[in-house]
């Protein structure tokens, strides 16, 4: 396909800018040996992390559907990792713990694997939701119940059933668009990502009045606003990718970056409450797998569904 | 090696040198205990060679209660087995564990006795750590803090859940000049209870 291939050296080309421009200004900083200051060996770290993912994603891209579902199925074990580490758990919960690592990842992501659409949707939100308390239950621990199943479902809603929904693009079967679903994936990828990006720098550039001030420091409005509005017209710049127009695809990508603006929000809120910076430290520089995910945690089931009412 | 690689893929564990350094002398490690993935995940942290002159003390009346158990404590997990019980005893542990010191091997030691099965952070310690600390002053005695995997393994568990694991080291702690066995005893108990994440918590605000 001609578009992965333009695709591909795309983000060569951003990242190599982008190493490049790091390069030279850790070369300007550091020229009279002076020390490196700690945003900008955080902006390397980061550089060089975005390196590796890219790669992981280029990778799964080569192994198709399967590739995908593997990568997205390992990022939910990784995020659900870290998710649980922050809960609180009792003995009693072992083997439901061990269940949501055991049968629920793989079993959300070898429905989507057969494409039985029907059973996806509702496995974690039916089935998993009524059993997962039920075991609970008959562990015979109450204490903290209701806290310890809520934070249960959280975690496999977040970090299973949300995140399954980026490769859950690829069963669309959207007229004239067949077999380019991996596409569609990069587009969302490449938004939301791209927004989270751009938020950072107009966020470091400009960034003045703070969105909320207790939750995160880092968010503010001119941030928020110069990375969406950016984001969009990455979006409609991408809509080569896409079944949509240009004019269809800004504002599609501007809808997943605000979801994907509140996934950070809450995936802060979460840290805040629990007293941790980051989630992990998978990612150097990034921190965990779900500071860089939780955008598209948020903005994957919406931008999934927004395609499948109106272009399936 | 494939222990340590397979508790790297579940708990992807990190090592938090506060207040020792990964390379060193022979050492003592202390650390609390409550889970059968104590040992693997705290020598999983340790650089190789320490890693491989590193053998944990566990308890004889336990690992030898059957076959499997004392092949794999003997053979896979190259323990130094000593036993627990006063009565029934037949060989001293400190003699056991002297030797072993002796022969070159750091050791690992969970001074509580046995798998921490209470809500309490910590145990009280027994005294072998204090008869370790004054025979061989020599051997640094270093607290290490293992974090969540009571969680991951907690007793009676055969599979982990995997969860995130640190194991904090903290600075060596050794037996002061006219210092008896209690004090040190408890001295060295909360040495240890400070590297938890709950204290460290309480003495950053204050």
């Amino acid at each position: 396909m001609v578009e992965t291939v333009w695709l591909f050296l795309g983000l060569l080309a951003i990242l190599t800018a982008a190493s490049a421009i790091a390069t030279m200004l850790t070369w300007k900083n550091t020229r009279n040996g002076d020390v490196l200051p700690a945003t900008l060996a955080n902006l390397n770290a980061r550089i060089k992390a975005w390196w590796i993912m890219v790669g992981a994603i280029s990778i799964a891209f080569l192994f198709g559907k399967g590739g995908v579902i593997l990568l997205f199925a390992f990022v939910s074990f990784a995020a659900l990792r870290e998710y649980v580490t922050l809960t609180h758990t009792r003995r009693g919960d072992h083997w439901i713990l061990l269940g949501m690592f055991l049968v629920i990842i793989p079993v959300q992501y070898y429905l989507l694997w057969i494409e039985w659409y029907g059973l996806f949707a509702i496995f974690v939100p039916v089935y998993c939701f009524l059993a997962m308390p039920a075991l609970t239950a008959i562990s015979g621990d109450t204490a903290r119940f209701l806290e310890r199943v809520s934070e249960q479902q959280w975690g496999i809603m977040l970090s299973v059933y949300c995140l399954s929904h980026v490769p859950a693009l690829l069963t669309l079967a959207i007229p004239g668009f067949a077999g380019k679903g991996l596409l569609l994936i990069a587009f969302l990828i490449a938004t939301v990502q791209g927004s989270d990006v751009l938020q950072y720098v107009f966020g470091k550039l400009l960034g003045r009045h703070k969105v909320a001030p207790r939750i995160s420091p880092s968010k503010t409005w001119e941030g928020l606003i110069g990375g969406i509005v950016s984001a969009s017209l990455l979006g409609a710049a991408l809509s080569w990718l896409t079944p949509f127009t240009p004019v269809q695809a800004g504002p599609m990508a501007g809808f997943a970056c605000i979801m994907g603006f509140f996934g950070g929000l809450v995936a802060s809120a979460i840290k805040r409450d629990r007293g941790v910076k980051d989630w992990g430290h998978m990612i150097e520089g990034h921190g965990g797998m779900l500071d860089r995910a939780d955008s598209l945690v948020f903005a994957a089931p919406v931008f999934f569904h927004m395609v499948r009412y109106f272009w399936t | 090696m494939v222990l340590a690689g397979l508790a790297r893929a579940i708990t992807g564990v990190r090592p938090i040198w506060q207040g020792s350094a990964p390379q060193g002398g022979q050492r003592i490690y202390f650390a609390n205990h409550a889970s059968h993935g104590d040992f693997i995940l705290l020598s999983t942290c340790l650089p190789p060679q320490e890693r491989e002159r590193t053998r944990a003390v566990a308890g004889a009346d336990y690992w030898r209660r059957n076959r499997i158990r004392h092949v794999l404590a003997r053979d896979l997990l190259n323990t130094v087995l000593v036993e627990r019980n006063w009565i029934e005893r037949s060989q001293d542990p400190m003699v056991i564990m002297l030797d072993a010191l002796k022969d070159g091997h750091s050791l690992i030691i969970f001074p509580e006795g046995t798998r921490n099965m209470t809500e309490e952070p910590l145990l009280r310690f027994r005294s072998g750590i204090y008869n370790l600390a004054l025979a061989r002053p020599d051997v640094e005695l270093i607290p290490c803090w293992i974090e969540n995997m009571s969680r991951v393994l907690p007793k009676g568990a055969f599979l982990p859940v995997p969860l995130l694991c640190r194991v904090i080291f903290g600075a060596p702690v050794g037996l002061e000049p006219d210092e008896d066995r209690h004090a040190f005893l408890a001295r060295s108990r909360q040495a240890l209870l400070d590297l938890s994440p709950e204290r460290q918590r309480e003495l950053d605000h204050g």
